[in-house]
Order: C-alpha cells, then sequence, then structure tokens
C-alpha cells in the first residue's frame, strides 16, 4: 500500500474533506489527511468495497464499510461474511501503522487475528477502528475493533503485526501480501 | 432450496460450485471451487479489483484472508453434512510471501471435527504449490451440535 505513500508528498492536489483533531500542526494535519485520501483513492480494492476513512490522526484511524449485498457470507440471515469484516480490519490496522509512522514508508500485514464476539447486523454499516500500540523500528504492533455504533460493544476484535519494509536491518524483501 | 439439500444436489453431481455461487461475496471476489483430491481446491481469479497495493502490485490482504476463510468454510460443509453455514469463532491469517496479480489457489484442511468446534487449517498459493503465499488457522461453531466431549 505504501508506495503510495513515498509520493504522497508530491501529489498537488489535497483534499481537506476528512477532519481529524484540530490541534495538530497544520503540516502534520495535511500530511495524514494526504495518507488517508491516497489510501482511499489509490487502492482498488478499498473504493471497490466503498470504504471511507472517517477519522485519522497519529493515535488511531475509524474507517467504515457500508452494507451491501455483494458483500453477504450467508444469504439465509444477509449478514456479512467474515472476509468482509478481514479486509476492513486488514486495511484499517494498515493505515493506523502509516499514521503512526513519522516518515510513511512501505509496510506488509505479518499476521492477523480476528476473533468475532457477535454477529454483525444485516443491513448495518460496519466501522472499525485501529491503533498502533507499539511502533518499533522493524515491527509494528496494531489492535483493532470492528462495531456499529458503539466500539465498546465490539462485533470483532483483532490484532496483527505489520513489517516496516523500509528499514535496511536485513528483512527479507518479500515480507507479505500487503 | 435448503442448504442441505445443497450440499447433497453438489455431492450427486460431484460439483461443489452451486455453493459458491450461493454466496454473493464469494462471487464478488472471483472466487470459485472444485474437487480434488478428494477435497476442495478453491481458487481466487485475479481482478484488478482486488488489488491491496497497486504499487508491487499485491492483492489485497484481507482478499487473501477472505479465500482462506471461504475455502475453510466450503471444505466444511462439502465434507461434513451441517444445516447451516458454520459461523466463524476466530482466524488468524498469516501471510508469508506477496501475493501478486494472478489467480490464487487455496486448499483446506479439516484437522479437528468435534460436534460444535472444527479446526480447519488452509494454505493458498500461486504458481508453485510449494511456495505458500498466505496460511490460515481457524475455530468454526457448528451451530445445532451438542456439546464437545473433548
Amino acid at each position: 500500500m505504501t508506495s503510495l505513500l513515498e509520493h504522497f508528498r508530491f501529489e498537488a492536489s489535497f483534499s481537506d474533506s476528512l477532519k481529524g483533531d484540530t490541534d495538530l500542526d497544520s503540516d502534520t494535519r495535511r500530511m495524514l489527511d494526504k495518507t488517508s485520501d491516497l489510501f482511499i483513492g489509490h487502492i482498488p480494492h478499498v473504493r471497490a468495497m466503498n470504504m471511507t476513512v472517517e477519522h485519522l490522526d497519529a493515535d488511531g484511524v475509524t474507517m467504515v464499510l457500508p452494507y451491501s449485498r455483494d458483500l453477504i457470507g450467508d444469504p439465509e440471515t444477509g449478514r456479512l461474511h467474515g472476509g468482509a469484516v478481514t479486509t476492513l480490519i486488514d486495511s484499517v490496522a494498515g493505515l493506523a501503522v502509516l499514521a503512526a509512522m513519522p516518515d510513511p514508508g512501505p509496510i506488509a500485514t505479518l499476521d492477523l487475528r480476528i476473533d468475532y464476539l457477535r454477529p454483525a447486523r444485516p443491513g448495518v454499516s460496519l466501522r472499525a477502528h485501529a491503533n498502533c500500540f507499539r511502533l518499533a523500528r522493524q515491527i509494528a504492533f496494531v489492535r483493532a475493533n470492528a462495531y456499529h455504533d458503539d466500539l465498546s460493544d465490539a462485533i470483532a476484535a483483532a490484532q496483527a503485526s505489520f513489517v516496516i519494509k523500509g528499514y535496511g536491518g536485513g528483512l527479507q524483501a518479500d515480507g507479505g501480501s500487503n | 432450496l435448503s442448504l442441505l439439500e445443497l450440499v447433497d444436489r453438489c455431492r450427486r453431481r460431484a460439483d461443489p460450485q452451486l455453493l459458491v455461487t450461493e454466496i454473493p461475496y464469494a462471487r464478488f471476489l472471483g472466487i470459485r471451487t472444485s474437487v480434488s483430491d478428494g477435497g476442495l481446491l478453491t481458487v481466487l481469479e485475479f481482478r484488478d479489483s482486488n488489488i491491496g497495493n497497486p504499487a508491487v502490485p499485491a492483492l489485497h490482504g484481507g482478499v487473501v484472508g477472505a479465500l482462506l476463510e471461504t475455502a475453510a468454510i466450503l471444505e466444511l460443509l462439502w465434507e461434513h453434512e451441517s444445516e447451516v453455514v458454520p459461523k466463524i469463532i476466530n482466524i488468524t491469517v498469516d501471510y508469508l510471501r506477496p501475493a501478486g496479480p494472478r489467480d490464487t489457489y487455496a486448499k483446506a484442511l479439516i484437522t479437528k471435527q468435534g460436534r460444535r468446534i472444527a479446526n480447519v487449517s488452509v494454505q493458498a498459493w500461486q504458481g508453485d504449490a510449494s511456495k505458500v503465499i498466505a496460511t490460515a488457522d481457524c475455530h468454526f461453531l457448528l451451530p445445532g451440535g451438542a456439546p464437545d466431549t473433548g
């Protein structure tokens, strides 16, 4: 996802449609907004699922996945497929790592675990919030939750780790799929 | 047509693809499945819309996770008589190599099938089956089942 980030500084256009904390300095806010615009605008699968970024700052990211019949896993109940939840969580977790990096660069998902705490309600959009709770030089660690309205009433709880690929410490070049 | 009847019909025709066409999300991603070596071989056709990193390019990690989970669910439906779609309890995905812009294959192995819980592990690869690109371990709840006795 992040070679995008390598060129985001050179992007001429800038959208202010995404609002985060206002107490950030304007350069930081601009960088985060641009990261989020590129993430949404340039990743085909994020667009295909109509995901949007609702909030983004260095402390965490919230994304929204609108309900769609295309995402149904069980036609009898109309419930979302777990894979759609996985995709939302992988996206929000990756973006949380980028948002936490002082100088965003290429990252790749190393592993992702998701616990499904309760069924998602059919017909209702899903939100996910992610926080990068430890950013080391080579690896980033993220927690994420998916929910409808209330973050404390989560539908899924996840933990993921990411390889920071720009680090020159001898990591394999082909770290992951994302 | 109930799910049980559908599975029955698929088995009689030795064609599990009908199960996939009943899952809207599997159609959305471009997943198909066929019988192979006694189990199922599930394929995620390459589509531009499944790209998660246009620079590499690579498939979205979530799509790879979705393929692994779908392969596990289809294997459970195919191998065991379940009247409802198994419910996922949790999934752990390990990403081993980038998933390039090509077809991706997945094969699931039911490690243990209890009355209530099933453990399934899945591997995915692309051109070379020995170069696994991702693995998943999943637990499913088989609704309506009696409590496990161990």
